[in-house]
């Protein structure tokens, strides 16, 4: 960690240390190379492994009922997958929720293969050594959304209320920093050290967060998902991490969404 | 066992180029856990590819090759339908085996 | 614990491993590959490894490449390869200088196979990365230096 700092601090203080005009130029040297590694990289995506594992546990029967998964109905119907992430979150009437895909194939889990909600999110993401299911299963199923636009309108009312409880914890200034997501992600052209920040009260820069979802993160050795992303989002922020499946981080994530809508998506991605 | 590979392998101008995904933790043996114990070195040791029952590639991996070992690599002899056998071994004696046909 | 594991190697999968070397003949009685060139993993320095791989002073030749990004996001996965258009080409090695053991990963190609392996590597720190060809019996170098940083929020 500290030699990965000292390293940024050099390779920040050799574009400082140029004179103004070349700094823009040596700024965006970096960026290029930057780039050539993601490509290459992109090619043979470790989610890649993930998302195999998914397809099988799928339709593997499992669970005290021993049924697989594939009567779950992501919001298009008992088993349709195709373009159901893409939709997600939406309000379900059997629930009488508005669920994000996590939520719902949770919810499957426990209806269909009769696991406990303890047992299925206790290991809702993988540490070294341990894999999540979850993971695998949310890979799986946000690849068969591929190619299709994000489609989250938000016209239910409820769904409705979920993107406006969304757009207002994005905004709301809270914690020991009194920072709020819009502070990084609210106006074009932010930057941490070599990272750009999106816009993400833009559809272009919404779309461009969303569309890469669940993604392998190069940082972390892991697929994360859309859940894991934004609670962590809350803890780099000096927030208090909500739950799982919290409904604070559906209602982020229905804004995100609709704001992303029409974007369309490219997932598993390869992110930093 | 661990999880399946994920084996790439096609055909141009008489070239056939493999791509391998290795499902593996790959440790070190540097890393600590959260309880400051060292994490013991696991890692993928021998790799090899074959086609038919030709080798084509016979790799050495130490333990800085990274997580999820991907590798990509061609050779000339191949045609379509043909076989890639990919098989690897671990400092545990653990192994696995996976095929893809050539496209 | 090396014991073990090669109890393991005697015993086990790795008898078939080396069962499918030899028949393939690319390994005779005795050469080092079925055995995992543990002299040289082990070894620290850049001299020590190439000793141990029996390439003590490998000639630098412009018919080497390494291939892989000139900065890298994150040391954990770094995209580097071996390519050269020297004739037969029959090992090819790829080393991180400043790794606490410089060998990365090391290839046997059986004839037909390109000199052009491409894989992903660890790197604890900015680095010169060497690659290393076996060509007509003889070793050749090349080497390339790659930048290690972490950009963005957290680790």
């Amino acid at each position: 960690m500290m030699f990965q700092r000292l390293l940024v601090t050099l390779v920040g203080g050799a574009v400082l240390a140029a004179s103004a005009g070349s700094a823009l130029a040596q700024d965006s040297k970096v960026a290029d190379e930057l780039a050539k590694y993601r490509d290459a990289l992109a090619d043979g995506n470790p989610a890649d492994l993930l998302e195999v594992k998914g397809e099988g546990l799928w339709s593997e029967k499992r669970g005290p009922k021993n049924a697989s998964l594939e009567q779950c109905d992501l919001g298009l119907g008992p088993g349709k997958l195709e373009g159901a992430y893409a939709q997600l979150p939406k309000y379900f009437k059997d629930t009488n929720k508005v669920m994000d895909v996590e939520s719902r194939l949770v919810h499957c889990m426990v209806t269909l293969q009769g696991f406990t909600q303890a047992d299925v999110t206790k290991q809702w993401y993988s540490k070294p050594g341990k894999e999540s299911d979850i993971e695998a299963l949310v890979t799986f199923i946000g690849a068969k959304s591929n190619g299709m636009p994000i489609n989250v309108p938000a016209t239910h009312p409820e769904e409705a209320k979920m993107a406006r409880m969304g757009e207002y914890i994005f905004y709301r200034r809270s914690g020991p920093q009194d920072f709020s997501c819009s502070i990084c992600h609210g106006q074009e052209g932010k930057r941490i050290r070599l990272q750009d920040l999106g816009n993400l009260t833009t559809k272009e820069g919404a779309g461009f967060a969303m569309k890469t979802w669940p993604s392998y993160r190069v940082s972390q050795g892991a697929v994360w998902t859309m859940q894991r992303r934004l609670i962590d989002c809350m803890r780099q922020a000096r927030w208090p991490e909500p739950n799982y499946l919290a409904d604070s981080i559906v209602a982020l994530e229905t804004y995100l969404q609709k704001t992303a809508t029409g974007t369309v998506m490219d997932t598993p991605g390869i992110e930093r | 066992m661990g999880n399946p590979m994920k084996i790439r392998a096609a055909n141009k101008d008489g070239v056939t180029e493999v791509k391998v995904l290795v499902s593996h933790e790959m440790e070190t043996g540097q890393r600590k856990d959260s309880a400051g114990a060292i994490v013991p070195a696991w890692f993928i040791t021998e790799l090899i590819a074959k086609h038919n029952d030709k080798v084509v590639l016979a790799s050495e991996f130490g333990p800085s090759v990274s997580k999820n070992p991907y590798l990509a690599f061609k050779f000339k002899g191949g045609a379509k339908g043909d076989k890639i056998v990919v098989s690897w071994k671990d400092n545990k004696g653990d192994t696995r085996t996976d095929e893809a046909a050539i496209g | 614990m090396n014991n073990q594991r090669r109890n393991v190697l005697k015993t086990g999968s790795g008898a078939a491993l080396m069962g499918i070397l030899a028949a393939a003949g690319i390994i005779k009685p005795g050469m080092a590959l079925a055995d995992w060139n543990k002299a040289a993993f082990d070894a620290k320095s850049m001299a020590d490894t190439l000793k141990a791989l029996g390439a003590a002073s490998p000639a630098d030749s412009k018919d080497v490449q390494v291939t892989g990004p000139d900065i890298a996001e994150n040391g954990a996965v770094v995209p580097v390869g071996v390519s050269s258009t020297l004739p037969n080409v029959t090992m090819v090695a790829i080393l991180i200088e400043k790794n606490p053991n410089a060998l990365a990963a090391s290839f046997v190609l059986p004839e037909g196979t390109e000199a052009n392996v491409q894989t992903r590597v660890k790197m604890g720190q900015t680095s010169n990365v060497y690659a290393l060809v076996k060509s007509d019996g003889k070793f050749f170098m090349a080497t390339k230096e790659i930048k290690v940083t972490l950009g963005g929020c957290g680790g």
